[in-house]
């Protein structure tokens, strides 16, 4: 189904201009795939836009979990001192949700779709190759791309050696800022893992409250059956109980929508920022344990030089980069705080309301009806 | 609404207070229990002059159960009111279970109160003498009905029960079992409010430790968090009003087993008619049989007489002068049992008519505080989430 541009700067905000934008994303129709070793779900990427280096204005390709996940390790190697969008995650433990089911497809889907979004918002990830590939390339094309480059074990390779190097390094040194941002993130980390927890818990007692709210209703329902007088009062509380139960329901609808997949990204960008902030550590680490081997080998001091300023480079490099990139996270959660939790107050309103209006009309039939009986037990 | 002759609208009658004692019962055991202070005021016209009388006596919840059962046995064919529940019974998890909790025994005292306001309204029960001392008097005679109870208790089968009082025996069953459900659902649906309500309480601590790292942000969360605590200690207040309307159903509840009780009576009084009757016919059989020399029905009587010789015609003589006299007796008895049981339904189902139309009223007025009470918790919510949305939106 095409979805024009328009609809899909609906789809969600951003605080940059939508006018600005000249790439739009989007992530649907999910299919599954059978074989002989496997069974899997590809999800529909199409592509619009009006940049030059594209060389077409509109592309549709298939991807799996694993071309995304492919497509966040290349962007972390690239640029270790980037913020990363999160990606949804490669099972689920809790709820108890089947690895296929609807809902667990649909609500992959919809992270999957905010995963490609923020990184074409993103100004520096927008541009990166890798991410031009992933929306550009045909199947087989995609799979010929992944086999070049650096395999596993020379990555792992250049890990190990950067552990190695460092080991706590770039601690010590580190720039104020950085410490800040640090114990910043360690409190952010704490604290929102605490908010998806409470969330998840309020999801689950209104889901209880509905359940037992279902029932309430009818019982009222059947009494009216063997009486006559009130007969009418009863069935009026039946409906508005039942009304009042659709609306639980609408405002579960709403937390499962919004709040938790809210929290549940910033859970995972706080897992994130840790990385991030640690792989700055680890770049500042190899220059500092390189200028600590230069104080004991003079004579190669000239070698060393040129290696130590590309390290000073390298650190500077990541330090604004993560600086700039940290700025922009900060604008945006907080963005994203304000309109989720406006929106989950917003539906408690609504939920309110609606039960208020429900009620209100119930007690004016039952005085009209007083008042009717009271006029006519004074006729004589 | 009182008749207007009875004694309510003479004397005010509350249950003001309730206190904890400890004493020794009847097997010299010490025990805890609550008494109640029962008070009365009324005018006292005297000599042209007017003064109001003041009285108060404590009474335990055991000696309001000797009152009703004398009333229940002594005015078999009246609706009397029921009790307020001896123990918690449709409990949601935050209330105790415990007779000596507070809240319970304050729910109770008004229970008592009630108690004694539907007795003092009602036409009829109003001008027991009993129930005057029970207020007034400290001597209340110890009665035992427990003989009289237990018939009341008994099944039998009746052939011929008024059909209007076996409709209302369904109708009573009905009324207590769709009641039941009622409470139960309505106690989970309270326990899960309670649930959602306290939860939303947890936000106030972690909005307020988020806010300490927050520059621009802190402000707003700070103030949502509070707003988070109001709407979680708002429950409180609303789940207490809620326990008053379910003690409202609870009466009923209880009624439908005074209803059960009238229509018990009639089975009773029936079922003995119906005896008598029988016995009545049957007597008349004997004597029709013994004087007409014919056996119409198998009797052992008459297959013993058969095998060990017939009787003399004096034996004979004396055996149908017997039972005329037993007859005769008998359809006495059977013509005061029949107006018994006539009167029985006329004043029965006079005061049925009457407990129709207050429970009509009662329960009418139960569901319309009911939709109040809800009215006035969404009400409170959309002021809680109208602040918290201010806040948020300031984030």
């Amino acid at each position: 189904m095409p979805i024009s541009p328009s609809s899909m700067i609906n789809q969600y905000k951003f605080e940059d201009e939508p006018e600005l934008r000249d790439l739009f994303i989007t992530v649907d129709d999910p299919e599954s795939h059978i074989t002989a070793i496997e069974t899997f779900i590809t999800y529909r990427v199409v592509t619009k836009t009006s940049r030059g280096e594209f060389d077409s204005s509109e592309y549709e390709v298939r991807r799996r979990y694993q071309d995304f996940l492919w497509l966040k390790n290349k962007l972390e190697a690239a640029h270790p001192t980037l913020i990363i969008p999160p990606l949804p995650e490669k099972f689920i433990m809790k709820g108890m949700v089947e690895r296929f089911s609807d809902e667990f497809i649909e609500t992959r889907r919809k992270a999957l779709h905010k995963f490609l979004n923020r990184i074409a918002d993103h100004p520096t990830l927008t541009f990166n190759e890798d991410f031009k590939i992933f929306l550009t390339a045909q199947a087989w094309e995609l799979s010929s791309h992944k086999k070049q480059g650096p395999g596993l074990l020379s990555r792992m390779g250049q890990t190990v050696r950067a552990v190695a190097s460092s080991v706590r390094g770039g601690v010590k040194n580190r720039p104020e800022t950085f410490t800040e941002m640090n114990d910043y993130m360690e409190t952010f980390s704490q604290k929102i893992n605490v908010l998806d927890k409470i969330a998840h818990r309020i999801y689950k007692e209104e889901r209880e409250y509905f359940n037992e709210m279902k029932e309430y209703g009818p019982i009222h329902t059947l009494w009216s059956a063997s009486e006559e007088d009130i007969a009418d009062s009863l069935k009026g509380v039946a409906s508005c109980i039942d009304k009042c139960c659709k609306a639980t329901e609408k405002r579960m609808a709403g937390l499962s929508e919004n709040l938790l997949p809210i929290l549940h990204e910033y859970v995972l960008y706080s897992e994130i920022l840790m990385g991030v902030l640690k792989r700055r550590d680890q770049i500042q680490g190899e220059l500092d344990s390189k200028v600590d081997a230069l104080a004991n080998k003079k004579p190669e001091k000239d070698l060393f030089s040129e290696e130590i300023g590309k390290l000073e480079d390298k650190v500077e490099c990541a330090n604004n980069a993560l600086k700039a990139d940290w700025d922009r996270w900060k604008q945006n959660m907080q963005c994203d705080m304000r309109s989720t939790f406006t929106n989950v107050a917003e539906n408690n309103l609504r939920y309110y309301e609606e039960c208020l209006a429900t009620w209100e009309s119930f007690l004016a039939s039952q005085t009209v009806d007083l008042h009717v009986e009271e006029d006519s037990e004074d006729k004589p | 609404r009182a008749h207007d002759n009875c004694l309510a609208k003479k004397m005010e009658i509350t249950v003001s207070e309730a206190e904890k004692r400890t004493g020794r019962n009847a097997m010299n055991i010490q025990e805890t229990y609550t008494a109640y202070l029962i008070e009365t005021r009324w005018v006292m016209r005297a000599h042209s002059q007017s003064m109001w009388m003041l009285d108060s006596l404590w009474r335990r919840y055991s000696e309001f159960e000797l009152l009703r059962n004398y009333l229940s046995v002594t005015y078999p064919h009246i609706v009397v009111p029921p009790l307020p529940e001896k123990r918690a019974d449709f409990v949601w998890h935050k209330l105790s279970a415990d007779n000596m909790d507070p809240d319970f025994v304050e729910r109770r005292r008004i229970g008592l109160e009630n108690f004694l306001l539907r007795v003092a309204s009602h036409p009829v029960l109003c001008q027991d003498k009993i129930f005057y001392s029970f207020l007034t008097q400290l001597f209340f005679p110890f009665f035992q009905a427990d003989s009289r109870l237990k018939a009341l208790n008994a099944t039998f089968r009746v052939k011929n029960p008024d059909k209007r009082f076996t409709e209302l025996k369904h109708y009573s069953d009905e009324l207590q079992s769709v009641i039941s459900h009622l409470l139960r659902v309505r106690a989970r649906v309270a326990d899960r409010l309670y649930g959602v309500y306290k939860v939303h309480g947890n936000y106030g601590r972690v909005f307020s430790e988020w806010s300490a790292i927050e520059k621009e942000m802190g402000d707003g969360l700070q103030s949502a968090g509070h707003h988070m605590d109001v709407y979680a200690a708002s429950i409180d207040d609303i789940l207490e009003e809620e326990e008053h309307y379910a003690d409202q159903l609870k009466e009923y509840l209880f009624y439908a087993e005074a209803l059960r009780a009238v229509c018990r009576k009639h089975e009773l009084m029936q079922y003995d008619l119906e005896m008598a009757a029988q016995d009545l016919t049957s007597k008349k059989q004997q004597c029709e049989e013994l004087a007409t020399g014919t056996v119409r029905t198998f009797s052992l009587k008459g297959m013993t007489s058969k095998l060990f010789g017939q009787e003399t015609p004096e034996q004979r003589e004396a055996k149908i002068k017997v039972l005329e006299e037993q007859i005769q007796e008998g359809e006495e008895q059977l013509k005061s049992k029949n107006l018994e049981g006539r009167d029985f339904v006329k004043s029965a189902w006079a005061d049925i008519e009457r407990f129709k139309e207050q429970k009509n009223h009662d329960l009418k007025e139960a569901l319309i505080s009911y939709a109040v009470m809800q009215i006035s918790m969404c009400k409170k919510g959309i002021q809680v989430w109208t602040n918290a949305k201010e806040c948020f939106s300031k984030m």
